[in-house]
């Protein structure tokens, strides 16, 4: 009975008698979420347009990360470091592209993706020997990001919010807006759907498959980019944020494997159940359930919705 | 010439389905046998059974269990480590509670813990598939694991959280803990991964391994054909986390003799899949040599800058061994994306019609 309260009774007793404490984990959730749709958003952009399932996404993450702060380290001013590490990003698209795409292509869904493991153990290898497997801090302040928080006095209390939070959030719904603009009314966009839909109909009428898979490698290292200044500004940048990749996959359960909208709001979903659940739920536990839980709602989820919030419907036949 | 079943005729059914149906094969097994149970123990060295040869059988046995979900069933599975994890765990319980029973079959009863654990998470095998389960069995490896670290019963309240193997004896001769010889131990591994092995065969050369493999080439058919996926699906589960927990528990009572959470964790997973990858999806001998390689590989870069006497630091020999692992994963799969075990069957049909082309 008691142990009943404690689960389904105390933590609302807790939300409504604390309800400044109570905003303040709806933004961490948020912020949270944000940043786990950011890398949603790159395994979306690739799964829609190869059907490759890229676990490499979150080294990618931190290798470009560690790129851009390695170069201002040399003594490149910041923003030119910026356009050097999208630079290094291009040669990166290329270089999956022809190495491992090319002579992989028409291999089953699973091949590909133990392929992009490969790729993940060779970057962590490359990245830690180029640059050291130290931590390191993210110029945000180089870069024109606001550092410092906002109070905000309300409900009896106040929350606290870190500037940094705020733009990262304006800058993921920038970058959402901005691609789906880009897939609804360009012409690389267009061609980019072509492929998702059908390889062989997209190829038939002309589309070149090598040239798109750039473009959405390419695209998913913008992304990248943008996810490690984030997520650095926020912590650090070290080889352990290459264990998010993993936090993104409910995400993706959630939202569905091939739609943006979806990873978005999946993100957000699994951002807020996560803090929610970790801040009141989790000492009835033993706290740490933050490990775990966001597979735990996904799960749920996919046993109602076996194709995610946004994803299309699987038909089968034989 | 030599390799050739040419003149062998089979006159019954049982002589034709048989294990090992040529000469040659059966010749190969015997010899491969009497090398590893006789041979090595007697002439290799302390380090190479220890760091080389427990672990590659022991994991082989992972191997095996995953390439039964995976490589014969079609269920993607990440859950692995965490399965292992379960086997340890309560081969570790049991013989606290039951000091007086013999080790061995504790090992083997550890099994059917893992094996419990793989049917509850083989659950939602039925509704989803692909990518989507190998998400599902993730959320078992990341609850298992923070119930390793969470659950201090699990340990025995252990102040450091890990598990202490205790000393056994098996014929007199002790098998676990700190007093054991690496070669005994490496007896009681092969003769467990051999037994299993060989059980493994057997059960995917028959029914059960025929419904496995019809359910994978394509469930909505298979159940058409009157095979209940459900129960198919659960059984692969349960075989393969059976496995999989006698593997673990061999980890910890066979090999390391010590552990935490940490050994069975999401890269644990990870390197079992890339076993059954790199060696063959559905083929027995691939997860031996899928085994061998993944960890053979590492052993093998670090030792080669000591031949050229390159004094290289330790951090920057990690950081290649990486690199090269990593492009030669890749390599791999571009070579031969259906794995070693595949290149083992290339080879043996060129044996069969040398010296001859085709």
């Amino acid at each position: 009975m008691h142990l009943l309260y404690q689960i389904f009774i105390d933590p609302f007793v807790q939300m409504g008698t604390a309800p400044d404490l109570f905003v303040q984990t709806l933004w961490e959730g948020l912020v949270t979420g944000v940043l786990y749709s950011l890398i949603a958003l790159g395994f979306v952009l690739i799964f829609k347009a190869s059907g490759v399932f890229n676990f490499a996404q979150g080294i990618m993450v931190v290798f470009a990360a560690l790129a851009l702060v390695g170069f201002y380290e040399h003594g490149v001013p910041a923003y030119l470091a910026l356009g050097l590490t999208i630079v290094l990003m291009l040669i990166l698209a290329f270089a999956v592209e022809r190495l491992i795409l090319r002579p992989l292509v028409n291999q089953a869904e699973i091949i590909l993706f133990m392929a992009t493991f490969g790729l993940t153990y060779f970057l962590i290898g490359f990245g830690e020997l180029i640059f050291g497997g130290d931590p390191k801090v993210m110029i945000s302040g180089a870069l024109g990001l606001p550092s410092g928080s906002y109070q905000i006095k309300t409900l009896g209390g106040f929350v606290q919010m870190q500037k940094i939070d705020i733009a990262a959030a304006i800058i993921a719904s920038l970058m959402v807006a901005s691609l789906g603009i880009f897939f609804q009314k360009t012409r690389i966009g267009r061609a980019l759907r072509a492929v998702a839909d059908s390889h062989r109909a997209a190829l038939s009428v002309g589309i070149s498959l090598e040239q798109i898979w750039v473009i959405v490698w390419f695209a998913a290292g913008i992304v990248a980019l943008a996810t490690g200044i984030m997520w650095g500004a926020r912590s650090n940048v070290s080889f352990a944020l290459e264990i998010i990749a993993l936090k993104a996959l409910p995400v993706l359960i959630l939202g569905g494997f091939t739609s943006i909208p979806g990873a978005i709001v999946g993100g957000i979903i699994i951002g807020l159940g996560e803090k929610i659940g970790e801040f009141y739920w989790g000492p009835l536990f033993g706290s740490g359930i933050e490990d775990w839980l966001a597979y735990v709602i996904a799960l749920v989820f996919l046993l109602f919705r076996p194709q995610g919030l946004f994803g299309e419907r699987i038909i089968e036949r034989i | 010439m030599f390799y050739r079943e040419a003149g062998q005729f089979k006159t019954t059914y049982a002589a034709d389905s048989a294990l090992f149906p040529i000469l040659q094969d059966k010749i190969g097994i015997v010899l491969i046998l009497f090398v590893a149970f006789i041979l090595v123990p007697l002439t290799a060295s302390d380090f190479a059974i220890d760091s080389i040869l427990t672990p590659i059988l022991v994991f082989s046995l992972a191997a095996i269990g995953l390439n039964l979900l995976t490589g014969y069933t079609g269920l993607l599975s990440l859950g692995t480590g965490g399965f292992m994890g379960v086997g340890a765990y309560a081969c570790y319980k049991l013989a606290t509670f039951f000091p007086g029973i013999n080790i061995v079959v504790l090992i083997i009863c550890s099994g059917f813990f893992a094996a419990a654990a793989g049917i509850l998470f083989g659950l939602p095998s039925l509704r989803i598939k692909g990518f989507y389960l190998s998400v599902a069995t993730l959320a078992s490896q990341f609850f298992l694991s923070w119930c390793f670290i969470r659950i201090p019963w699990l340990y025995n309240y252990n102040v450091s959280a890990s598990i202490e193997v205790p000393t056994r004896t098996l014929f007199g001769v002790p098998v676990t803990g700190p007093t054991a010889t690496p070669a005994t131990r490496y007896i009681v591994v092969l003769a467990i991964v051999s037994i299993m092995t060989w059980l493994a065969s057997n059960l995917i050369r028959g029914r059960i391994g025929r419904t496995w493999m019809a359910v994978r080439d394509m469930d909505i058919a298979a159940e058409l054909i009157g095979i209940k996926l459900y129960q198919t699906k659960l059984l692969a589960f349960a075989v393969s986390s059976f496995y999989c927990g006698v593997a673990g528990a061999m980890l910890v009572f066979l090999w390391l003799g010590n552990a935490e959470s940490e050994s069975f964790n999401i890269n644990q997973s990870f390197l079992i899949l890339f076993m059954v990858i790199i060696g063959g999806l559905g083929s027995l001998l691939g997860s031996f040599l899928g085994a061998a390689l993944i960890w053979g590989l590492p052993i093998v870069l670090r030792t080669v800058p000591g031949f050229f006497n390159l004094s290289i630091k330790a951090a920057t020999v990690e950081h290649i061994t990486f690199m090269t692992l990593g492009a030669l994963i890749i390599l791999f799969l571009i070579a031969e994306p259906n794995g070693l075990a595949r290149l083992w069957q290339i080879g043996k049909q060129k044996l069969r019609v040398w010296p001859f082309p085709y």
